[in-house]
C-alpha cells in the first residue's frame, strides 16, 4: 500500500462515493453562518438536518438551505425527536418531498433522559423505510446482534453510539464497536458521544468507516477551529487504521541498534 | 373557509390551491414540503390540489439538527 493510497480511499454509502469520512450535524450552532463555516472547516460532504414546521408568523426568517447549499452538501434528513416508527416514516416522507433525497438517518429514541435508541421500534421503522425505497443509515445501540439485524433488514449504514447523544464522553465500549465493524458488510459509523479530536481518532483507529458528530463541534468554544481539528483527527485515525499499528509489548525495545556499540 | 396549518387555524377565501396558499403566506414552494390530511402533496400537484374547509395542512422545511 503506497503512502498516498488514502487519496483513493473512498467511503461508499448506498452507491454514493464520499472522500470525507466526517459527517456533521447542523444543530446547536449560534447561527447558520457559523454552521456553514464549520461545515467548510470540517471538510464534510454530508450534513444531517432535521425536519420541522415552518415559522408561519415570520416566513422571512433565515432558512438553513440559504446558508448550507444542498448542491454542495448531501443533506441527510434525520428523524430526531421521533419516538415511534410511524412518526419516523412520516417525517422522512416529508423530507424526501422537500429535497428529493432517499438517503436518510433513522433515529427512534426510547427515553428523553438518555436519548438511547428504542431498538425494537428502530428495527420496525427500518423495515418500513427500506420497503419504501429509502437508503437508511441507522442510529443504534452498540449491540452487535441488533446491528446485524439492522443490516439484514437492508440498512445501508450502521451507526452505533459511542456514548449518549451530546455527552462528549468518547468511545465507551470499543469492544462492541469493534465487533460490529468486524461483522458488518455495510459501513459502520460512530454516531453520537464524541467529545474531542482524540475520541474521533479512536473511533477511526478501531476501523470505523466514519464518524458523525454535532455537539462536539457546535459546543466547542471555537466551533470552526474544532471542526478543523475533527477533520484532521478523522483522517489521522483512518490512516493509522490503514497503516496497521505496531504490536504492543510489555517491555522496552530499543530504537537504536545495539550492534556496533563502543 | 377555515384551514388548520401547522396546528394554527387560518382563514382563507375559497377556492384556493396549495400553490395559492403558499403564495398568500409568502412561503417559498421550492424550500418546503406539504402534507394535506396526512398525505404528501407532490410539488407537481401544488397548482392543481385544492384546499377545502377543515383541511389539516403541515408545511415543513429543513432546520439544523444532529
Amino acid at each position: 500500500m503506497s503512502a498516498d493510497s488514502s487519496k483513493d480511499d473512498v467511503l461508499t454509502i448506498a452507491g454514493r462515493d464520499f472522500s470525507s469520512r466526517l459527517i456533521i450535524g447542523t444543530g446547536k450552532y449560534a447561527d447558520y453562518a457559523e454552521n456553514a463555516a464549520a461545515a467548510e472547516a470540517a471538510g464534510a460532504e454530508i450534513v444531517t438536518v432535521a425536519v420541522r414546521r415552518v415559522n408561519l408568523s415570520d416566513p422571512s426568517a433565515p432558512m438553513l438551505i440559504d446558508y448550507i447549499d444542498p448542491k454542495k452538501y448531501t443533506f441527510l434528513p434525520n428523524t430526531a425527536g421521533c419516538f415511534t416508527g410511524e412518526d419516523a416514516v412520516r417525517t422522512l416522507r416529508l423530507a424526501r418531498e422537500a429535497g428529493g433525497w432517499s438517503l436518510v438517518k433513522l433515529e427512534v429514541l426510547g427515553d428523553e433522559k438518555t436519548l438511547y435508541p428504542n431498538m425494537p421500534e428502530t428495527l420496525r421503522s427500518a423495515e418500513l423505510l427500506v420497503k419504501e425505497g429509502f437508503d437508511v443509515m441507522v442510529y443504534c445501540s452498540d449491540d452487535p446482534i441488533m446491528a446485524k439485524q439492522l443490516e439484514d433488514i437492508g440498512c445501508c449504514a450502521i451507526m452505533p453510539l459511542a456514548a449518549p447523544i451530546g455527552s462528549g464522553l468518547g468511545v465507551q465500549n470499543p469492544i462492541n464497536i469493534r465487533m460490529i465493524i468486524e461483522q458488518s458488510k455495510v459501513p459502520v459509523l460512530v454516531d453520537a458521544g464524541v467529545g474531542t479530536a482524540s475520541d474521533a481518532a479512536i473511533a477511526m483507529e478501531l476501523g470505523c468507516d466514519g464518524v458523525l458528530m454535532n455537539t462536539a463541534i457546535a459546543e466547542a468554544k471555537n466551533p470552526v477551529l474544532m471542526a478543523q481539528a475533527m477533520r484532521h483527527a478523522v483522517i489521522a485515525g483512518r490512516q493509522a487504521y490503514l497503516a496497521g499499528r505496531m504490536a504492543k509489548r510489555l517491555y522496552a525495545d530499543p530504537s537504536s541498534p545495539l550492534g556496533g556499540l563502543i | 373557509m377555515n384551514v388548520q396549518i401547522n396546528g394554527e387555524m387560518r382563514e382563507f377565501e375559497a377556492p384556493m390551491s396549495i400553490l395559492q396558499l403558499l403564495q398568500a403566506m409568502s412561503l417559498p414552494s421550492q424550500k418546503i414540503a406539504v402534507e394535506l390530511n396526512l398525505e404528501i402533496v407532490p410539488k407537481s400537484a401544488y397548482h392543481s390540489q385544492m384546499v377545502a374547509a377543515g383541511d389539516r395542512i403541515e408545511i415543513v422545511h429543513f432546520i439544523g439538527g444532529g
